[in-house]
């Protein structure tokens, strides 16, 4: 199973990849390569799509906001689904390519418990534990993955109503709304941790390097594992240098 | 019978006050069909038909005299025939006409977020306007009765009006005018209701029909369209008239909680993240270059 998803995996990103490139500066590393980067913005671009057609029928306050965008009423309803659809099968192709530095570990569960220091930036750098994807934005991508499950069984009769009974589809309509809610919380937060709260996290997603202080600050196992350097002794010289260059 | 333009009560999808609400008092009208006296002659059907403009819909032969299996988008009123066995093993026919039943909380209107694709006007009649409707079919799901129809040509959800169009006139629906053995009436709420208690009445004391009563079910408030029936106690056997409609109690949760309440909840994380960004700014990679002072 592993085996067959890697091998169709690396075998999509070998294609793709023949078609873009990464340039990683001095002083940076590779983050996200060119697949990577185009499943994320195809399944931001639908998330999107999805979202304001979805809010626009969701509530009264939203409705003559947003169903102008796509063309009124009845297109907003047409298209949804249809959004929805391209979502779910992006972020299908995304959990392929994920899978493996998705995997919840024990050092994932030591990052939720303090996550209160994570939020007040107690300590310079996070633990050394902390590799490719911290305990957060795996929650946040299995909380996305649960809820794309949820919106597409429950969407499925809101889609087509008089093929199941009249109970699944008004049970369909709570399940529906609940993970809308849960994937806007989830959204907001992933928005703001990767522009305003981090600086140097956009270009990830976007160029596809970071900076190395980035990486040892932010993940310091993954830095380790790219680079087979220490991460806090590499931080402390960095430190030095920075110091003697102010006082020199 | 009231006269004039029709008020509005009630807009789907609609926030803020309903525009002329309560600016003047109407009688609510009301819908008698006395199942008793229904001969199955389908005049009514046809008045429905040439009234509101629409093709004449194909009919199934199924061995009764069931013209089709159920209402459609195009065919909004239907009487429902049914052979139902009596105890001593003899048969009874009843004949129903089915058509919107104009509930006094309808689950169509409390379903819809298309602002003001259904409307329920201060007289009771629940309608829909199609220019409005987004073809989403929560109503379909709403309705207890199975009545909003989908086209999926025009992508529409269409259903019996009570004629708004000619009561805002002051006539009488098309169907009541075509009945021809006065089983079909049409008046206020409350002269309808006084009259199908009469009829039942009558029903059990010199027909014999023990059970006889009136169809207005409470568990949706009533209904603008009220049935008398040979007996009351068992609505199904007139074709699936459900003896307790109800919308589905998820509703409530979904429209009044999950949604409002929800979604208030689910933005305050962006206040959250505002204000995190205000108190403890960025989380710059570090060492910062330019040097850092902690205040």
């Amino acid at each position: 199973m592993t085996t067959a998803v890697d091998r169709f995996d690396d075998e999509a990103r070998r294609r793709v990849e023949a078609h873009g490139r990464t340039t990683v500066h001095e002083g940076e590393l590779l983050r996200h390569p060119v697949y990577t980067r185009l499943l994320h913005w195809s399944v931001a671009i639908f998330f999107l799509l999805a979202f304001f057609s979805g809010f626009a029928v969701y509530t009264p306050w939203l409705y003559r906001a947003f169903t102008p965008i796509f063309g009124g009423g009845p297109m907003t309803r047409l298209l949804h689904p249809w959004f929805s659809l391209g979502f779910v099968l992006f972020f299908a192709l995304q959990i392929l390519n994920w899978a493996n530095p998705m995997r919840w570990t024990r050092a994932d569960s030591r990052w939720m418990k303090r996550i209160k220091a994570y939020v007040a930036y107690e300590e310079a750098l996070e633990p050394d534990d902390v590799g490719f994807f911290n305990g957060g934005q795996k929650m946040y991508f299995w909380t996305i993955a649960v809820c794309a499950l949820i919106f597409f069984i429950s969407g499925l009769p809101m889609w087509f109503p008089r093929t199941f009974g009249r109970l699944v589809v008004a049970v369909s309509y709570v399940l529906h709304d609940i993970s809308a809610l849960l994937m806007l919380v989830g959204f907001i937060v992933h928005l703001y941790e990767s522009t305003a709260q981090q600086p140097g996290t956009f270009q990830a997603m976007t160029r596809g390097s970071v900076s190395k202080r980035w990486a040892w600050t932010h993940h310091p196992a993954w830095y380790r594992d790219a680079t087979g350097r220490d991460p806090r002794a590499d931080y402390e010289r960095a430190l030095a240098a920075e110091s003697d260059r102010r006082e020199g | 019978m009231p006269s004039g333009t029709l008020q509005i009560r009630a807009i789907s999808g609609h926030t803020g006050p309903v525009p002329g609400a309560g600016v003047h008092r109407e009688e609510e009208v009301c819908k008698y069909i006395d199942t008793t006296t229904c001969i199955g002659c389908k005049a009514c059907e046809v008045a429905c038909v040439e009234w509101n403009d629409m093709p004449f819909a194909q009919t199934t032969f199924d061995n009764t005299y069931q013209t089709m299996p159920s209402t459609a988008w195009n065919y909004w009123n239907l009487i429902k025939f049914n052979e139902h066995p009596r105890d001593d093993g003899s048969l009874m026919w009843t004949m129903r006409k089915d058509q919107c039943m104009h509930c006094e909380d309808p689950g169509c209107l409390r379903a819809c977020p298309a602002e003001g694709a259904i409307v329920q006007y201060s007289n009771g009649i629940v309608d829909f306007n199609q220019e409005n409707c987004i073809g989403c079919q929560y109503c379909v799901t709403g309705c207890p009765f199975d009545i909003p129809k989908f086209n999926s040509t025009t992508k529409k959800v269409y259903k019996c009006t009570l004629c708004s169009d000619r009561v805002g006139q002051g006539l009488e629906p098309a169907c009541i005018k075509a009945c021809p053995t006065g089983c079909l009436k049409f008046g206020t709420k409350v002269d309808m209701l006084a009259l199908a208690e009469k009829r039942s009445e009558q029903l059990r004391e010199h027909s014999g029909f023990a059970n006889a009563g009136v169809y207005n079910p409470s568990s949706i408030s009533g209904t603008h369209v009220i049935y008398v029936l040979h007996d009351a106690t068992k609505p199904e056997m007139y074709g699936g008239l459900p003896s307790n409609p109800t919308i589905p109690t998820t509703f409530t949760f979904w429209k009044s909680f999950a949604k409002p309440v929800g979604l208030l909840m689910a933005l305050l994380a962006a206040p959250v993240a505002f204000f995190h960004y205000i108190a403890e700014g960025p989380k710059e990679a570090q060492p910062p270059s330019r040097g850092e002072r902690h205040e």
